[in-house]
């Protein structure tokens, strides 16, 4: 016995009203390092220990109100400023719908923080244990009794007075509590092979499991009812068509949505000679068409449509646009050239759509006019 | 407790004058309106004779909930104040008589009674079977029906322990109890579907029994808890009586607070979420015009002021606190039944006028009144009851 190390001295009592006053008298002797356990929590402890308002609240606050705010905000950058989509026909910005998650979010990240952090104290971690866990004084006042509990190393301690204080308490199984052996002789030890066996174990089964779920079970019905659709997919062979083909042709003549058919296939003179710029040169109409030349046109033609890209001399020099064939060529022989490619050029019908081509000649005739300009723009 | 008092010295004292006094003054004062209010604006006052028939239902149905609930769960701490919610839930016995002037205006008030609308209507006539005028009045009575019958069974026993201190009358009262509760939930939510979701006959929300329900409850529970503070300042429950007590009503009403807003706002995001316009028709009559703030202020008055009033651990003890937060939260549930009926008066907005208040008035006198007259007959405290001794010396 003499030579474990003296945690506390126990007492037991049989009602609130007596662990109660047993707490003010201990209190009042002027203890400083006791405690109290009972089986629930007993009203009117805390101002019987006169113990200060606990600072857990606070934790649970902040954390509660930082867990909130950061689920709003995760949602709001997500939803509507990143990346915005329009889901249900509801505002980028739904806050109904973010009510039950920022809830949610709050409560886990309030609990979580109030559980670790009282754990962290209680047991001063990174201890898990604690001297009285595993007690018979523990035993009983987590059933039925209530106990005191006074630490040895209060300043007042002194294992004969605090035995009678006890006993003149009226206490019961007044019993001291040691540290254990385990506890005191422990010593870490990481990579202890039964340790490392079971996290080995873990990973292969944690492994196992996933594999499994993701390569067969997903395959076996009826995890695969959304998989295998009687559809057709892109790009699928259908036994419904005689030619097997899944995707079928549109019907002669289609005309999509938003494009006209180009009449001037092959024949760039009647293209020059026809087709006249529909678009007006606003200010509008020219940002569009330089941003859609620096993105298509420059990295041949160059920002300035010199020809001076950084592919010069490493290629086929592509031409400047302020040569005086182009600057006497029609709006419409120009989108030509855009449309069907010329020489090196391939066609650009599929990145530029029409208004695009006509807004990019809006704004080469700018550039044109910028490096040549005639008397009457002066004034 | 070592000084805990005798249990069965209870001596029967008369409630404080000026109680019995305020309550006699709002009775004449709202009787007076409210019969006024009949000659002058005949509409109006049906409408706001649904506000009272709802809100006296849910103090009368919502005390004996609690009553029952006590039986149920076994619950000892409420045994003292038991005779408060018999008391206020003998409002039930004159419910027939306040739903008369509603009922002989259903015409003006209920959409559904008008055959010719209902024929040319192909919502109205699928729900015809249900919404017509004689299913709708035997409904009516059935529910009261029980809930006087159960009300009287109930409290019968009760009054007769006094006397006998016969425990047996405990265990039949957890039958009655036990047998009461479904038929509780089944008529709260088909009274609340007939007299106020049938205001919009086109419109259905499937919580809406629920909702009104969440109402009742903490309506009937703010009533008892005032009552409870205010007479046990004056000494009239015994000297046991304190902190635990109070704490257990603060609790409870904190925790109905926020049942509420659970049940409010699920009923609303569901119906925000879905966006079908035939069950969002009703959320946007309440968004146009004055009603928006209405409806803001609903939020405020219901949940916002309540919560934070109830939130820290001393308010839950403190019987200032809890006076105020009671009589604030029977405010608010009669600000959430004006927000349910009026929108059907009046579109774009409402200014709650004298007819209102003379109705408000009425509900507290008529309450008042009856709560007297049952004090003056009876124990305020169940003195034969087995649990009393366990229910003074009550700690948490």
């Amino acid at each position: 016995m003499s030579d474990k190390i003296l945690y506390s001295l126990t007492g037991l009592f049989d009602t609130p009203d007596e662990i109660i006053a047993a707490a003010k008298k201990v209190q009042a002797e002027g203890y400083t390092k006791y405690d109290v356990n009972t089986p629930y929590p007993v009203h009117g402890m805390d101002s019987a220990m006169k113990l200060p308002m606990s600072r857990l609240p606070y934790v649970a606050m902040v954390v509660g109100l930082t867990g909130m705010f950061l689920a709003l905000f995760f949602m709001w950058w997500t939803n509507s400023v990143d990346y915005p989509l329009v889901i249900g026909g509801k505002p980028y910005f739904a806050l109904p719908a973010y009510v039950p998650i920022m809830f949610e979010v709050t409560v886990l990240s309030a609990s979580i923080a109030t559980v670790v952090t009282m754990i962290a104290i209680v047991f001063k971690f990174p201890n898990n244990s604690h001297p009285l866990l595993d007690t018979e004084y523990m035993k009983h006042v987590s059933v039925d009794k209530y106990g005191i509990s006074i630490s040895a190393e209060d300043p007042k301690f002194n294992y004969e007075s605090v035995k009678s204080l006890l006993e003149s308490l009226g206490a019961k199984n007044i019993s001291p509590v040691y540290f254990k052996d385990e506890v005191i002789n422990f010593k870490p030890n990481t990579f202890e092979p039964k340790f490392v066996l079971s996290l080995i174990g873990l990973f292969i089964v944690v492994s196992g499991l996933t594999y499994v779920t993701l390569n067969k079970l997903m395959y076996l019905p009826p995890f695969d009812w959304m998989m295998e659709q009687s559809k057709v997919i892109a790009q699928e062979r259908s036994d419904v068509f005689e030619d097997g083909r899944g995707m079928r042709t549109p019907v002669e003549g289609t005309v999509a949505r938003g494009f006209l058919p180009y009449k001037y296939k092959d024949n760039p003179d009647a293209a020059g000679k026809f087709l006249v710029n529909p678009l007006p040169a606003t200010e509008e109409n020219l940002q569009v068409g330089e941003t859609k030349f620096d993105i298509y046109c420059s990295p041949c033609h160059g920002y300035l449509a010199e020809g001076d890209s950084r592919l010069k001399g490493q290629f086929p020099n592509p031409p400047s646009l302020h040569s005086a064939k182009v600057r006497n060529w029609s709006d419409g022989r120009i989108y030509h050239v855009i449309t069907e490619g010329q020489n090196a050029m391939p066609s650009y019908a599929y990145q530029l759509s029409r208004e695009e081509r006509w807004a990019i000649i809006l704004y080469i005739r700018a550039l044109q006019r910028s490096l040549n300009a005639k008397e009457s723009d002066l004034q | 407790m070592s000084d805990s008092p005798d249990v069965f010295n209870y001596t029967k004292k008369e409630l404080p004058s000026n109680f019995i006094k305020f309550g006699y003054a709002a009775f004449v004062v709202g009787l007076v309106l409210v019969v006024l209010s009949l000659f002058v604006d005949n509409v109006r006052s049906a409408f706001s004779g649904v506000m009272l028939l709802m809100f006296v239902a849910s103090i009368g149905v919502g005390s004996l909930f609690w009553i029952v609930a006590e039986y149920l769960s076994g619950a000892v701490w409420s045994t003292p104040f038991r005779r408060v919610a018999e008391f206020l839930g003998a409002v039930l016995l004159v419910l027939p008589i306040i739903a008369l002037p509603a009922y002989f205006n259903m015409h003006d008030i209920f959409h559904w009674t008008h055959e010719e609308v209902v024929k040319t209507d192909h919502y109205l006539s699928a729900k015809a079977p249900y919404l017509n005028v004689s299913f709708f009045t035997i409904r009516t009575i059935v529910f009261i029906a029980i809930w006087v019958l159960f009300y009287f069974l109930i409290t019968r026993n009760s009054k007769l322990q006094d006397s006998t201190k016969d425990q047996n009358l405990t265990r039949k009262n957890i039958k009655l109890s036990a047998v009461f509760v479904p038929l509780f939930a089944l008529s709260i939510t088909f009274f609340a579907i007939d007299w106020l979701m049938s205001l919009e006959p086109h419109w259905f929300s499937t919580i809406f029994g629920v909702y009104y329900f969440s109402g009742t409850v903490l309506a009937a529970l703010a009533a008892i808890t005032y009552i409870v503070v205010t007479l046990s300042e004056k000494g009239y429950f015994f000297q046991g009586v304190k902190e635990d007590h109070y704490y257990s009503f603060g609790a409870l009403l904190f925790g109905f607070v926020n049942f509420w807003a659970y049940i409010a706002f699920s009923q609303f995001l569901l119906i925000w979420y879905a966006n079908l316009p035939e069950e969002t028709i009703w959320y946007l009559q309440r968004w146009e015009g004055y009603w928006m703030y209405f409806s803001i202020g609903l939020i405020i008055i219901h949940f916002v002021v309540p919560y934070f009033g109830l939130l820290a651990q001393p308010s839950k003890m403190s019987p200032k606190r809890l006076k105020f937060m009671s009589l604030w939260i029977l405010f608010a549930h009669f600000y959430d039944v004006m927000w349910i009926t009026m929108p059907t008066y009046q579109e774009f907005g409402y200014i709650p006028g004298w007819i209102e208040l003379g109705y408000a008035i009425f509900a507290i006198g008529l309450i008042l009144v009856i709560f007297n007259w049952k004090a003056g007959k009876e124990n305020l405290v169940p003195i034969g009851d087995p649990k009393l001794k366990r229910g003074i010396n009550f700690r948490l």
